[in-house]
Formats: structure tokens, sequence, C-alpha cells
């Protein structure tokens, strides 16, 4: 599904990825893990199309195609999503105005009417049920006032929603307590399918208790130097970066 | 690839006027210039009394000795007043009893601005008193509103047909000598629309004027007078757009509202006139003076949607002179390009208990100045008056100003007053989010406009905010790429 080959990337003449390789299949799951400015939220952004950075080499595939000129919302179009780390608030946009806006726009792109009023509403009201989601909180302004879990909770309500392809999930366990994790979690293994591809993006190794990755990549200097199964992240967690920089020596 | 400041604001600037065009209709008008001949010229082609033509001759002669002001947020070159042109009307004025008898290229006129009055009478249920060129060629739903007793015609047949209403109220609002343009237009106002609601009557529908400047250099001075007598409620609906024109038009209206005890007057407007090209040339001034006074738990909301002008000085007011009255003021104001506005409100607190409300939303892109100017005023009997102020401005890209001059003025210890604002920018962040869930830039710009003007727009009634909704996006969103 997504094939990334020696991809380097730099921001303000700063290189910050230097060529890394990544391929995710189709009903994988991916964690990518790593210390501090390893690169893992620059990747993360630059698949989803962020224009600040700029590709030096290298290609990003989706479904065989070369994605890399696209603009981000065509990339959003042929089914990618991320859910941001710290997402943005729209005030006076209503979650739902938002999540309606999205899903027309991208159907928009691929020629179809809007979607009826009534297969909308039914779509909200089941994933919201999912994500143990309050009907109140789709009236209110996106991301306003919003605490760190209710926005990542929305972020997964999002993605629900637009049913991608491929989804990135970066940070989402930052500022989740442990109920929230769980339903966050939960939410992304019931969306799970043999036809998308999830990428998990994380410090620390407590989300993947929850989402199980088949594959866990460890970033460094902007290159993946280590993969391995779900095994990985638990030594990871046990033996911090460490001995990973010093194999590298 | 990298979408910065520069590229925001090139997509902001590249949105041509979509309403330029020019309507070929034969019209009579006066030679350029002012002088107390031309006034009685006006007065006498519309056969008025001699009382309204000394009126006139009176707001002139103070107009003569008074100055422009100056002490607006707005640069500009002054009209020249003695090159323009002060009357111009449609040559035959048809009597019309339906809108087969409307000049089709005029029909052709509104179609284009899609506002479709067969439309509108269908489906909005609004009485349309279409005002082109200074004088009123249609009057529609006459009839129903008849039948209540509420009058609703254009002002100068107000002048023959109900010459005392209009005599007592005519400049009790706003006096001739109140500032340089309500005085112009005092001399010089060559129509514009009168209402009356009788005691206790709740108007049936929405009163609605659309104008339009169509000559070129021509000068339009429209004069509105709405009087709601007690216990009575009137929505007025005014809109605006202009064709594309080269040179500056001078747009100086006036217009007052009485809102006689417990009254209410809502008073809406989505104005778009012609705002010049994206290099600030042409353009309409846009000088108006609107005010109205709420008697005893009388109620006068004032909402307004401005896109348009290329120069915007208008500061729609409240007299709160009875006690328990209600002012309010919503209002939306873009300006792009270099457009520059300088409006807001004033509300005088004259009467016990007294309320005002002031949203005002700023929203200014390319290299646009918009500035909130408000004046809240608490006069030493105005017991236990309150007062809540709200000013936001929005900008786009790094080349605009907003701007915000609140002024308040409390002679009564009991006074509660709030003043609350907020400055913000669409940010990069912002439009990369919405971008990433499938929306372009141009339907995310728009989307968080609309979410910005949300409290605003919400004032409006359902079929004007559609339009209000359309306009913002006209005059915000550019083509992309």
């Amino acid at each position: 599904m997504l094939k990334i080959e020696n991809l380097q990337a730099s921001i303000d003449d700063k290189s910050i990825l230097n060529g890394l390789n990544l391929e995710v299949k189709a009903g994988e799951v991916h964690a990518i893990m790593g210390p501090n400015g390893a690169g893992k939220s620059t990747l993360a952004n630059i698949i989803a199309g962020k224009e600040e950075y700029e590709v030096t080499n290298g290609a990003i595939e989706l479904h065989g195609e070369d994605i890399s000129e696209l603009a981000p919302e065509e990339r959003a179009h042929n089914g990618i999503f991320l859910s941001f780390q710290y997402p943005v608030e729209i005030p006076g946009v209503s979650v739902t105005n938002f999540i309606k806006t999205a899903i027309n726009e991208t159907r928009k792109a691929k020629g179809l009417e809007d979607m009826p009023a009534k297969d909308m509403l039914k779509k909200i009201r089941e994933k919201s049920e999912l994500l143990e989601i309050d009907r109140k909180f789709l009236s209110r302004s996106l991301n306003e006032g919003f605490s760190g879990g209710e926005k990542k909770r929305n972020e997964i309500f999002q993605m629900a929603m637009l049913e991608p392809k491929l989804a990135i999930l970066d940070e989402t366990d930052s500022g989740l307590d442990i109920d929230a994790l769980r339903i966050v979690a939960n939410g992304v293994n019931k969306l799970k399918s043999k036809d998308n591809a999830v990428i998990v993006i994380t410090h620390y190794q407590r989300l993947l208790d929850y989402i199980v990755p088949d594959f866990v990549h460890v970033l460094y200097d902007g290159k993946i130097v280590k993969s391995g199964d779900a095994s990985l992240a638990l030594e990871l967690e046990a033996k911090g970066y460490d001995w990973i920089k010093q194999e590298l020596v | 690839m990298k979408y910065t400041e520069d590229d925001l604001e090139k997509e902001l600037e590249t949105q041509e006027y979509k309403y330029g065009f020019y309507t070929d209709i034969e019209s009579e008008t006066f030679a350029k210039g002012l002088n107390e001949e031309v006034v009685i010229a006006i007065s006498k082609k519309k056969n008025e009394p001699q009382w309204m033509t000394d009126w006139r001759l009176e707001a002139f002669r103070v107009w003569e000795k008074m100055e422009e002001p100056e002490w607006a947020n707005v640069r500009y070159e002054k009209p020249k007043f003695q090159d323009i042109a002060y009357y111009s009307a449609p040559k035959e004025k048809p009597k019309l009893n339906s809108l087969d008898e409307v000049d089709p290229e005029l029909l052709d006129t509104f179609k284009r601005l899609g506002i479709s009055l067969d439309e509108q009478k269908k489906l909005a249920n609004v009485a349309v008193d279409i005002v082109m060129d200074s004088v009123s060629v249609a009057t529609t739903f006459k009839k129903t509103l008849g039948e209540k007793g509420i009058i609703f015609m254009p002002i100068s047949e107000a002048i023959q047909e109900h010459p005392a209403l209009v005599k007592k109220y005519l400049g009790s609002v706003v006096p001739t000598t109140d500032n340089f343009y309500a005085a112009l237009n005092s001399a010089v106002f060559s129509d514009g629309s009168f209402c009356y609601i009788p005691k206790g009557v709740r108007c049936p529908m929405e009163l609605s004027t659309y104008f339009r400047i169509n000559e070129g250099g021509t000068g339009q001075f429209e004069r509105t007078l709405v009087v709601a007598d007690k216990g009575s409620f009137v929505s007025y609906l005014e809109g605006c757009t202009a064709p594309s024109r080269d040179e500056n038009q001078l747009h100086a209206a006036v217009v007052e509202l009485i809102a006689l005890d417990d009254a209410e007057i809502k008073y809406s407007t989505v104005q778009n006139w012609y705002p010049g090209n994206k290099e600030g040339k042409g353009g309409v001034y846009n000088f108006v003076t609107k005010r109205g006074i709420c008697e005893n738990n009388a109620k006068i909301s004032w909402t307004q949607v401005e896109t348009g002008s290329a120069v915007t000085w208008k500061y729609p007011s409240c007299i709160l002179k009875g006690n328990n009255s209600v002012g309010e003021f919503y209002s939306i104001a873009v300006t792009n390009n270099h457009q520059q506005a300088d409006t807001g409100t004033k509300m005088i607190h004259l009467g016990k208990n007294t309320k005002s409300t002031i949203i005002s939303k700023g929203i200014s892109a390319g290299h646009s100045q918009n500035s909130y100017r408000g004046l809240v005023q608490i006069n030493s009997r105005a017991e236990n008056a309150r007062n809540f102020s709200q000013c936001d401005s929005l900008l786009m890209g790094n080349a605009c100003g907003a701007h915000t001059f609140p002024y308040i003025e409390v002679k009564n210890k009991s006074a509660q007053i709030e003043h609350e604002a907020t400055t913000s920018k669409i940010g990069e962040e912002q439009l990369f989010y919405c971008n990433q869930r499938g929306i372009d830039t141009e339907k995310a710009i728009a989307l968080i406009v609309n979410g910005f003007s949300k409290e605003v727009l919400n004032k409006l009634p359902m079929e004007f905010a559609v339009e209000a909704q359309k306009l913002l996006e006209i005059s915000l969103e550019g083509s992309v790429g």
C-alpha cells in the first residue's frame, strides 16, 4: 500500500530524514518509535503532504503511484489520514459541520454527490457510539476548549468517519488517561481491516499494549535503524534507546 | 510546494468582482455640480411640497459651511463634489402592476445578481421595493401590506401621500446638521424607502429593498425612514450590489429608524458595493449615517454584513431614550485588497435599565485596513444601564491591518460595561489541518471565516444568511493554484 524509498527531507536547509525506507501492506499495523527529534512527526507530516518540508530525494508511493507531487487534500482524497499530535482549533465550526464538509469534499473529488443527510446522521451516530462520544460534543466548536483526551478522541472519530486506507496516528496516546487510551485503542482496533493499514507513532510501549503492531521500527537520526516484531517495543521499553545508538557506532 | 504567507495573500486577491456589469437602461441625468438651483430642481422634479424644498435648502446651506470629516482611519482621494451629477432616474418611470411589465433588461440584471424577484416572491415571502438609480421602478406586495395598514413605498411617494408622517419623522433622528454627509444627503436625496407599521401590527413579511448604483459618475443619496408605531414589529432587509466602475462613486445614505413604545425594528444589511480592483483603483465610497431611536421598552437591532466598497464609513447607532429599551449591533466587515473600512456603532444610553449589545467581527485580507470604532455612552440619568461589547478581528496574510477604537463614556455609577476583544490569524496550521481532511484551501478559508462570523450570521433572517455566506466566500476566496 505505502512504499517509501530512500526518503530524504529537510526544513529550512536542516536535514531531517536521511534515506528512510518503509513498506506498509494492507492489513498491517506498523509502530514507529524513537527518541525525541528522530524525525517521527516529520515523517508523518511528509506523508500527509505538509508543504513546509522539502523532499530532496526519494519517493513516496501509495498503491503503486507516486504521491510526492500531490497536494495534501489530494492525498487525503486518496485515503491518507493523519491523526494530529496537536489538533488545531477552528472556532465557530462544529465537529459535525467540519466532518460533514470533509466527507463531502472528498466525495466531490471523486465525482460523487453530497452524502444524504440521513446517511450522514446514521454514520455519525454509529461512529460516535463506537468511540463513546457524547452527542453534545458534536455541536461544540472543533477542538476549542477540548481537553487533551477529547482532542485525540475527536481525531479518531474523524478517522472513523472518513474510513481512510492508511491512518497515521501521531502520538495519539499523549495526553490520554488510561480510560481514554482504552477507548481510543478499541476504536482503532475495530476500524482495522484487511484492506487498510495503520502507522502508530509513539514514544511509549503503553499504546502498543492495546494496538498490537505487526512490525516495530526504530527511527533514529532520520533513518529506520532497526525493525522487528512487537517484542522490539518491549525491549525498547525496558532498555531505552541508548543501546541502539551504541549498536550503530 | 511550500505554502507561504505570500501565496495565501496572492490567493486572496485574485477574486475579481463578480457583478461587474453595466445595465444599459436609458436614463436622465442632471448636469454635474451642486448649488441651490440644483437642490430646487431635484425637489421640483419630484413635485415636492414647499416644506420639503425648504428643508432641503436648509440642509444645503448647512452643508456648504461644513467640512468633510477626517477623523476616520481611512485614506482616500476626496470626492470632487462639484463633479458629481446629483440626479439620475430611468427616463420613463412605468407604473407596474406585475413583474411582466418590468423592463426585461432590468429583470435580467436581477437574475445575474442571483436575486430573481419571481423566486423571492414565491419562496421567501419577501416584498421587494427595487431601487435602481435612485428611483423605484417596482413595488410589490403593496396590497398585502395595505390590508394591515402598513405603508411601504418609495419615500418620494410617501412625501406626496403621507406628508404628515414624513414631516413629523424625517430628520428627527439624524438632523440635517448632524454631519457632512447627512447634510449632503438631506439636500439632494433622490429617493429611498419609507415604511410605517401601525400600532400593534406585526409585519407579516420581511421588507426588502435592493439598492444599486448604475449610472457612471452618479452619486447615490438614498434616504430611508422606518417608523414602528407602539407595540409593532418589523424586520427590514437592505441589500446592495453595484456594477464595476473605474471612477469612484459616492454613496451617502441616511437611514432613520423610530421605534415607539414597545416596538421592535430589526434592520439587516448585506452590502456588496464595488470594492475597486485589486490595485485599489475605483470602487464605491460608502459614507452612511444610520441611526435609530428607541422609546420605552423598544428594541432596535442592526445586523450588517459589509463586504464591498473601497472606503466604508458607517456607524449604525441606537439612541436608547426610553426606559428598558434595547439596542443591538451585529456586524461582519470584510476588507480585501486595498479596501478600507472604519465601521462600528454608537450606543447612547439615556433611559433607565437600558441595555446594549455589540458584536463586531472584522476580517481583513490583502492590503486592506479594517477598523472598529464604537462609542458606548451612559448618561447621568441612565440608571442600571448595561453594555456588552465584543470585537473580534481575523487577519489573513501580513499586509493587512485590524484596528479597534472603543470609546466608553460613563456618567452613571450603576452602569455595567463589558468589553472583550480578540485578534486572530488564519494560520498555515489551520489550513493544513483542513487540507489533510480533504478540504482544499479555498473551502477551508470559507469554513474558517464562516465559523468566525457565525454569531452574526445567525442573527440574519434565513434567506439573507445564505446570500451573506455567499458574499463572504466571493469576497475572500480566490482561485487556488
